[in-house]
């Protein structure tokens, strides 16, 4: 049988069924529901979207690539161990919140910077995107960590 | 004002690198900090004792109305001088004392946070202010009484005292916001304009003994004074401050300030004379009774602190200046007095009064302070303590009530004891058979000897010229407390009168006392076995209460199995609610009315229903997550049908994630063993019921009540202009309702936290065979 070289060989340790089939849809998917996750996240402050169900799309997208390749491979993808980023999206989150503080205003005020650029035209950035990131980054993280971490128990 | 208060927690963090720099003058260095304070003090002297009181006021809280506003009037300057003049000596003093200690760094630090709460006590106008500033004074005392955080006894006797005073301050606390709610106010410049209007409110009486609460804890009156000798478990320089001018002054102070806010009425003299008058009697008698030098000197402060609440609840004019009179000398002589214990441990380390003896002539300096001090606190002539105690026999000789006789035996009592007591301390360690030690003792370093003599001459020059302080700084201390001036010279001699014929009674018994003190001890020994009766007793019992009580509970509910946990919160919410209905019986309004159900709806409904007896019946796991699974998409279903798009995709999403997670548990397990019985089924099935039927009987309630109106109208209408988003439920999400979110990422947060600890723990610590399920 001979396979195609752009797919990563299976992994004989992995719990689940060796299934060519779910190992080439993973492939693809990762980037799509990760660039999905994405898109969700920068549109969710108009439309149906935002951090928290980007957060569970991506983390959806960690758990396919998990169960279609391997546990290292899925923290491969995140790069970092999924703790931190539980970490660095309460330090955005709580950023986002203490830019209020340095005018004068309550914690957690919103503050909009409206930036234009040659192709996008008038781009509103404001500490709401920020926070989003931030809860987008403390989901991503708490549902990898737990997928990841029971899927590396060996019993 | 605010810079001078928070200047010492400003410089606590400093305080260790200043200890490396310079690790020999540390102590000297850091006591310019409370020496400075005492000056720019003494620079709103001449404001002060005008009459004026100087304020400061800036915006803490504004939303709550809450300002950091500070007072200085008499009352705040003469402590606020006790606390910045005696803290600076105790400065140079620990220095030395604690020279070479490894910890030596976290006492400065300590010391200096604790002398910056207590500045903050005096001078807050605020009554949360001063609440916020009473608490961390407790905190940072407890820190500093166990020191030496080692020793199993230090830390208990450290608890002791932590659990006494915030217990009381817990009690203040509620006075506090009584205090502020029927005196309109929380700003106690104002509130002692209104004695009047407070005092004749029907709140009166709880808010006065919930303060009075607060006060005794903290100044250690009975029956909570045992805290206070416990509390010599700290390092001897800790104790001279905690004793003299701080810590136990708190309480004081706090009842000098408010007695023209609350005092003056019937209860106020019951319940702070005979606090007082027993607490006094008790100190000393059982200062008497102990041979540890600073124990005995702890049971005086007993004492004093008794004498000061006496005159406190007396209130008038001659007990007032007394009271103050009082303060200052009991500050100066027992800040000496502990500075001398501190040197004669030092220099000899003997710390029991029987183990001394003969010493004068290689501790001359000290021996010569610890002799003034000695004679301040006997209170005989020409010391300041003799005119205090002049004050205190006038002010209870003139008083007109039915309690007179009984106050002026527990002063008469308490003065000659006090005399018997300062015998001791002044002649037992210096004069007789020298107490043999293995080296001679040499006089201590003069920077530990600048505290006791300093304090010691200032309590003998004032006593010489009172003029310096009494018609300037006493009277308005004293008028402060009292709400008018007052103006009364102070002098060492007023001719031969009762209170000099008292005086000189008890020191004469006083005397007698000393001569047959072992005898005195030998023959009041009962007092031990009363003892196990007393209220120490009472703490300990309390405190092993507690601990059964928590361990009993922790037993009953923290089984172990989370079919448990599950039965017993739903059970407790339906318990809860069923008493909120039981209360309120018209709040159930059912509002039944099925004519508006589309077809496709009520089929969603048959599946959700479905799915879920399908979940409770099947054996299989598997089965039963996948059948969970169809509740959630009919829910999310449910969400779209009802046009949330937002909930319904987080739904999807978390209900597959829900899934794979609960799939990669189930992996893992065994088969089922054995099935739960039909009964346990019952009882499961009858608790679901019941849980879900209350659920269901609330929604529909809750649908046709609503006390206020909708909110929704604002947030669909400023979502766009506030917000600049089109998507309202992330609009609230990041914007309106952002600390919400905030908090529920940290609780996420948290959850991982929890599932990763648990995961690893069991993979690293536990290797035998995870238990056997069998339900």
């Amino acid at each position: 049988m001979t396979r195609d070289r752009r797919l990563p060989p299976p992994d004989r340790n992995a719990l689940r069924t060796q299934s060519l089939i779910l190992r080439t849809t993973g492939f693809f998917l990762l980037p799509l529901l990760l660039l999905f996750a994405l898109f969700l996240l920068l549109r969710g402050h108009n439309a149906p979207g935002g951090g928290f169900i980007a957060g569970l799309v991506a983390s959806a997208a960690i758990a396919v690539h998990l169960f279609a390749m391997s546990e290292a491979g899925a923290r491969r993808v995140l790069r970092v161990d999924p703790r931190d980023l539980i970490a660095w999206g309460l330090i955005l989150a709580l950023a986002a919140g203490v830019i209020g503080l340095f005018s004068g205003q309550p914690f957690l005020t919103a503050h909009w910077l409206t930036v234009s650029l040659p192709v996008f035209g008038e781009l509103k950035l404001g500490s709401p995107l920020l926070f989003d990131l931030g809860v987008f980054l403390v989901v991503l993280g708490t549902a990898s960590t737990i997928i990841i971490n029971l899927a590396e128990q060996d019993t | 004002m605010l810079t001078g208060i928070l200047s010492g927690f400003l410089l606590a963090p400093l305080a260790p690198a200043l200890h490396r720099l310079f690790p020999r003058y540390s102590g000297w260095l850091l006591a310019l900090l409370p020496a400075g304070l005492t000056l720019y003090f003494f620079s709103h002297w001449h404001t002060v004792t005008q009459g004026d009181t100087v304020m400061s006021r800036f915006a803490w809280v504004p939303d709550l109305a809450m300002p950091l506003s500070f007072m200085l009037d008499g009352l705040s300057l003469l402590f606020a001088l006790m606390i910045c003049a005696i803290g600076a000596l105790i400065f140079i003093y620990a220095g030395r004392y604690l020279e070479g200690h490894r910890d030596l760094p976290r006492l400065y630090v300590l010391l200096l946070c604790f002398m910056a709460a207590m500045l903050g006590v005096v001078l807050s106008d605020n009554l949360i202010v001063l609440f916020v500033f009473w608490e961390l004074t407790s905190i940072t005392s407890y820190l500093l009484i166990g020191f030496n955080h080692e020793d199993a006894n230090a830390r208990a006797k450290a608890l002791q005292g932590l659990i006494v005073t915030v217990g009381g301050g817990l009690a203040l606390m509620t006075g506090f916001i009584l205090l502020g709610h029927i005196g309109g106010s929380y700003e106690l410049s104002e509130l002692i304009t209104r004695g009047d209007t407070i005092v004749a409110h029907p709140l009166y009486e709880l808010t006065l003994v919930l303060i009075v609460l607060g006060a005794f804890t903290k100044s250690a009156q009975f029956p909570f004074h045992f805290w206070l000798p416990n509390a010599m478990a700290a390092p001897t320089p800790v104790s001279a401050y905690l004793h003299s001018a701080t810590m136990v002054k708190a309480g004081i102070y706090l009842l000098a300030r408010l007695h023209p806010a609350m005092g003056g009425t019937e209860l106020w003299l019951l319940l702070l004379g005979s606090a007082g008058a027993i607490t006094m009697v008790l100190g000393i008698f059982l200062a008497l009774r102990a041979t540890g030098i600073k124990r005995m000197l702890a049971y005086s402060t007993v004492m004093a602190l008794g004498t000061l609440t006496l005159l406190i609840g007396l209130g008038t004019r001659t007990a007032l200046l007394a009271a103050m009179s009082y303060l200052l000398a009991h500050s100066l002589y027992k800040g000496a007095l502990f500075m001398v214990a501190g040197i004669i441990d030092h220099q000899t380390g003997r710390k029991d009064f029987l183990d001394t003896g003969g010493w004068a002539r290689y501790l001359p300096v000290t021996s010569a302070s610890a002799g003034l001090a000695a004679l301040s606190l006997a209170g005989v002539m020409p010391l300041f303590g003799f005119i205090a105690k002049e004050q205190l026999l006038e002010a209870g000789l003139r008083l007109d009530h039915a309690l007179a006789p009984l106050f002026i035996a527990a002063i008469v009592i308490a003065a000659a004891l006090g005399v018997a007591v300062a015998a001791v301390i002044a002649i037992r360690p210096w004069f007789g058979k020298p107490a043999p030690l293995t080296h001679t003792p040499s006089e201590a370093p003069p920077a530990m000897l600048l505290g006791p003599a300093l304090l010691a001459s200032l309590g003998l020059l004032l006593g010489l010229i009172p003029g310096l302080i009494d018609r300037s700084l006493l009277s308005a201390a004293a008028s402060a407390t009292l709400g008018e001036a007052v103006t009364q010279p102070l002098a060492l001699w007023h001719g031969i009168n009762t209170a000099l014929l008292i005086s000189i009674g008890a020191v004469l018994v006083g005397l007698v006392l000393f001569r047959y003190w072992q005898g005195f001890r030998h023959y009041t020994r009962w007092a031990d076995t009363l003892s196990r009766f007393g209220p120490e007793q009472a703490y300990h019992r309390l405190m092993d209460g507690l601990v059964a009580l928590s361990s009993g509970q922790t037993r009953l509910l923290q089984s172990g199995y989370l079919r448990y946990y599950l039965i017993n919160t739903l059970l407790t919410l339906v318990a809860m609610v069923a008493a909120a209905l039981w209360l309120n019986p018209d709040a159930l309004k059912l509002h039944l009315d099925f004519s508006d159900i589309q077809l496709h709806e009520g089929v969603i409904a048959a599946v959700l229903v479905s799915a879920t007896l399908a979940a409770v019946t099947l054996q299989s796991r598997l089965g039963a997550v996948a059948s969970l699974g169809a509740v959630g998409f009919s829910i999310a279903l449910l969400y779209v049908l009802f046009s949330a798009p937002d909930l319904s995709i987080t739904q999807v999403l978390v209900e597959t994630l829900t899934v794979i997670m609960l799939v990669l548990v189930l992996f893992r397990l065994p088969g089922f063993l054995r099935l739960t019985r039909t009964r346990t089924r019952l009882a499961d099935a009858l608790v679901g019921l019941t849980v879900g039927g209350m659920v269901t009987a609330l929604l529909l309630s809750v649908l046709g009540s609503r006390y206020h109106g909708s909110i929704a109208h604002y947030f669909i209408n400023e979502s766009v202009p506030a917000g600049y988003g089109r998507n309202i439920v992330n609009v609230i999400l990041v914007d309106f309702r952002a600390l919400d979110t905030l908090g529920e990422i940290f609780v996420l947060a948290l959850a991982a936290t929890g599932v990763y600890a648990m995961l690893k723990l069991r993979s690293k610590g536990d290797t035998t065979e995870p238990e056997k399920t069998h339900d």
